[in-house]
This record gives C-alpha cells, sequence and structure tokens, in this order.
C-alpha cells in the first residue's frame, strides 16, 4: 500500500513538472496559442466542451471494443482451424502475416469506398488491425503443449475433441492474453486511424480521431490537445481492463499473474 | 496370491527404431506376471522409457509382439495407468478436479466422481490442499497428487517412468514407502523405471537391469527381502547386500 502511494506520487510530481516545462517553454519563446496552447487553456477547453469529447471518446470507444471483440472471436476460432495440423498451418499462416504487413493507411480507402463512412467501416478497420496478433499467439498456445500432458490424455482413450478442449484451449489462454493486450493497443490506434478516413457518416460529429481531424482543420489547437489526451486515456482504459481480466483469469494458476504480494 | 503365473505383460523379439539409424531396443523380451513389481534399471540411453511408452501403446515396436493381459496394449489402456517423470498437473485445475481428470475423461459422472476423489485424497494424505492450485504445492506433493490421479481409474497396471527423480532424498523415502502401502492394498501390477539403485531395491520384486546402445537385457535380479518393506529396512544388512550386488551388476552392463 504505501509503496503504492510512493509510486503515484512519483508519478504525480513527473506530471507536475512537465506542466511547469510547458509553460516555461510558452513565456520564454513566446509561442502563440495556436501553435502550443497553455496547459491552462486546455484544461479549460475540457471543461467547455466535456459533451463533446465525451461523445467522441465514446464512438472510438465503441468501435475499438467492437473490432477488438470480434477479432478474439475470430482469431481463436481461426487458431483453434490452425492448431489441427501442421499441413493447415503450412497453407494458412503466410496469409495471416499478410494480414500484420498490409499497411492499414493504405487499405483504408478501399474499405470506405466499399462500406461506407462510419462506425462499421472504423469497427473493420479496428478489426482487420487487431486480428493478427490474437490468431498468432493463440495457435501458439494451442501448439505448444507439453507432449507428456497429451500421453495422460491419450493414456484415458481421451478423444481429439478432449484433448482439444480440456488441455489446448486452457493451456492457450495465457498466450491469448498476451495477444489481446498488442491487439488492444493497436485496436484504438486502428479505431483513430480509421476515423481519419472514415470518421462519420454526419458533419461535426464523430470520435476521437474525426474530431482531430476537424479541430486541426479548424486550428483549435487547444481541443486537439484535449482530444489527444482522450485518445491516451482511452487506450490507457483498455490496457487495465485487459490487465485486469488477465489478473483475473489467471491468477490462480499462472506465473505471469502473480500478484506482487505473493512473491 | 492367485494366479501368480498369470501374465501381464508379454513383450517378445522387441524392436525399436527411431527413423532409420538409431536402435533403442534390439529384440527385447519382458514377461511380467500380475502383482509383479519390477524395476527396468539401467544407465541413461538403453531404452527404459521407451519400454513403458511401447507397452502403454504411446508409440508402436518396429518389429516384434506385445501383449497386455492378452490384449494389443493400446486396448489396454483403461486397465493401465501412467505416472510420468514430471507431475504433469494441469496447472488451471485444483488439486481435486486434477486428481478427477481421468475419471472425467473417461466419461464417469460428476456425482460419481466425488466420492472416489475424496477418499483417494484422503488415501495419499492430500484432503488439506484438495482446493489448492498445483503451483501452491511442493515438488512431493505435486507427485502424491499425480499418484492418486493415476489411481483413480483403478488401474489394473501402473507404469512409473521415474517418477521421485526430481524429489530430494527424504520425499523421495517416503513416497516408496507410500507406494508399498497403496499397492498392498490395491494389488496392482506395476512396471517402475528408475536410476536409483538402493530405490529399485526397495520397491522391487524383480530388477531388470538393462545395457545401453542398443537396450538389451543385461541380467535379472530377484529381490528376496523380508514381505514387510518398512524404513527400517534400508539400514538392514541384507538390504545393503543386494544394493552391492545390483550395483555391481549395473556397472557390468556399462563395461559389456
Amino acid at each position: 500500500m504505501r509503496q503504492r502511494a510512493i509510486t503515484l506520487a512519483n508519478a504525480l510530481g513527473v506530471f507536475a513538472a512537465l506542466l511547469l516545462v510547458w509553460q516555461l517553454v510558452l513565456r520564454i519563446f513566446r509561442v502563440p496559442p495556436y501553435m502550443l496552447p497553455s496547459p491552462w487553456a486546455v484544461t479549460k477547453t475540457v471543461g467547455a466542451r466535456f459533451p463533446s469529447l465525451v461523445s467522441s471518446f465514446l464512438i472510438t470507444a465503441e468501435e475499438a471494443a467492437g473490432g477488438l471483440v470480434v477479432s478474439i472471436v475470430v482469431g481463436v476460432a481461426v487458431a483453434l482451424v490452425f492448431a489441427q495440423s501442421r499441413w493447415v498451418r503450412r497453407m494458412l499462416y503466410p496469409w495471416t502475416l499478410l494480414l500484420q504487413t498490409v499497411p492499414i493507411v493504405a487499405v483504408a480507402p478501399l474499405i470506405l469506398m466499399w462500406f461506407g463512412a462510419g462506425a462499421p467501416s472504423v469497427t473493420l478497420i479496428a478489426f482487420i488491425i487487431s486480428l493478427a496478433p490474437i490468431i498468432a499467439n493463440t495457435t501458439q498456445g494451442l501448439i505448444s503443449v507439453d507432449e507428456n500432458l497429451v500421453h495422460l490424455f491419450l493414456m484415458h482413450n481421451a478423444s481429439r475433441s478432449q484433448i482439444l478442449f480440456k488441455l489446448r484451449l486452457p493451456n492457450s489462454v495465457p498466450s491469448l492474453f498476451v495477444g489481446i493486450r498488442i491487439a488492444s493497443g493497436i485496436a484504438v490506434i486502428g479505431a483513430i486511424t480509421g476515423e481519419l478516413y472514415a470518421g462519420s457518416s454526419r458533419v461535426g460529429e464523430g470520435g476521437l480521431g474525426y474530431s482531430i481531424l476537424y479541430a486541426s482543420s479548424q486550428l483549435q489547437t487547444d481541443y486537439l490537445f484535449a482530444l489527444v489526451a482522450a485518445a491516451t486515456v482511452l487506450g490507457f482504459g483498455f490496457l487495465f481492463l485487459v490487465m485486469f481480466l488477465e489478473w483475473y483469469f489467471l491468477h490462480n494458476w499462472h506465473e505471469s499473474a502473480r500478484t506482487p504480494e505473493a512473491e | 496370491m492367485s494366479g501368480l503365473a498369470a501374465p501381464m505383460i508379454e513383450m517378445t523379439d522387441v524392436t525399436k527404431r527411431y527413423g532409420s539409424a538409431r536402435t533403442v531396443l534390439d529384440l527385447f523380451d519382458l514377461y511380467v506376471r500380475k502383482g509383479e513389481f519390477v524395476t527396468l534399471l539401467g544407465p541413461s540411453g538403453c531404452g527404459k522409457s521407451t519400454v513403458l511408452k511401447l507397452i502403454s501403446g504411446l508409440t508402436p515396436p518396429t518389429t516384434g509382439t506385445i501383449r497386455v493381459d492378452g490384449m494389443l496394449p493400446k486396448n489396454a489402456r483403461e486397465m493401465t495407468s501412467y505416472i510420468f517423470q514430471d507431475a504433469t498437473l494441469l496447472p488451471w485445475r485444483t488439486v481435486r478436479q486434477n486428481v478427477g481428470l481421468g475419471l472425467e475423461l473417461e466419461g464417469v459422472g460428476k456425482d460419481r466422481r466425488g466420492d472416489k476423489i475424496s477418499s483417494l485424497l484422503e488415501l495419499v494424505g492430500l484432503s488439506e490442499v484438495a482446493k489448492a492450485y498445483p503451483r501452491q504445492l511442493s515438488g512431493g506433493m505435486k507427485m502424491r497428487v499425480s499418484i492418486a490421479r493415476a489411481l483413480a481409474t483403478n488401474p489394473r497396471l501402473l507404469l512409473m517412468d521415474e517418477p521421485f527423480a526430481a524429489l530430494d532424498e527424504i520425499s523421495r523415502d517416503r513416497l516408496n514407502e507410500e507406494l508399498l502401502r497403496l499397492r498392498a492394498e490395491q494389488q496392482w501390477t506395476a512396471v517402475f523405471v528408475t536410476h536409483s539403485v538402493s530405490e529399485a531395491v526397495f520397491l522391487s520384486t524383480r530388477i531388470v537391469v538393462l545395457s545401453p546402445n542398443p537396450g538389451r537385457i543385461h541380467a535379472v535380479v530377484p529381490v528376496q527381502l523380508r514381505a514387510e518393506r518398512n524404513p527400517e529396512l534400508r539400514t538392514a544388512p541384507e538390504f545393503d547386500a543386494l544394493v552391492a550386488q545390483v550395483s555391481r551388476t549395473l556397472r557390468g552392463a556399462l563395461t559389456s
């Protein structure tokens, strides 16, 4: 508990120092506010435009979460197919690499063209960008099972589906969470990138990415800062949520999720 | 014991090669009667573990025949349990759920598993930690869970591949004693693999000494010690004498 208080105090101290440097830079170099607004101006804007900030935040959160959840469902399903045989993996795995290497920025305009502007297209972009790490990590978890455990199951005349669902699938959960943790970060990036292209079907209303574009075109630099901060909060929020779920599901049995007290 | 002559395991002219190059076992014969406790003793690379894998049907022989209670090894799995060198527990399951795994896989209903699991936990002294997860247990306790899991399906044949190799000597001795107590109660046949001469002498009714490259039977040493094998036996002169004899045989297996 004491340790946590000290960590928190340190973080707040660093934050205060950063604000101070920011303010000093403004004073010394006389930066115009449309280039770099003061911390106070940003805070005021957050207060004044809080409702629209929250609504942008929620739109992006929904798109990123939707993309992430669908990528988990589809990713695990694909990994279960990949786990069936080496032959299947050899044939199909290169295609997931393609998924990972194709620049989403280049694909986004296509998706916009095919599916139109708005949340469904953005969710699709978040889904595409977060799928590869889920497939890769879950497949790894499904196939790296201790050989003796497989033998143990065989000795009890276990069926193929018993081995899959009572051994391979639970064994893959820690790697699945590694995948989700990576994917949760890039799903948010994917959603914001997607919004830059396919932000909104209505002018003036949209997620964080759309609003960032809009604010920069209007030179509303203070609001732009508020939006960037909100995007950061969103990324952190996703990461913390995933880490909490990881702890919740794994702390009983897996080394990666041990609480500090237990060490 | 009745039916002393009835065979449990018959391995005849068994050769095992991995790939085309390495011969692990060459024209290997092993005959185990019901009720015996046979230990395979030998240096690394003599194919001890391979013998167990063959008896369990986890790997097929290259040539030769294997029968377990008159059946093909794969068909005898229902009456066979395998205990591995490490405890091979499922880390996401509690002790109780781990012990119940074999019954669960063989389709025994949840309500019928309960009593069986409780009595086994009692038997191996794990009732207190029934709800704990494997990572909270010591090495010796994990091995006890593994033994309880193996016994849950009422095996007639127990295959053990160096089950206590990773344990300290005190835990190993205690588990050796418990294993004999369980055997006296449940009367299974055992094939046990180890590097340890004193463990082999303490547990077995017969020791089969193997020589390496390729694995062959070097010598068979019957163990005729007093019926009741308690910890005091380990300090008895006849025990020491037999350990010395088996050690000499083992050295012979290495140099032959």
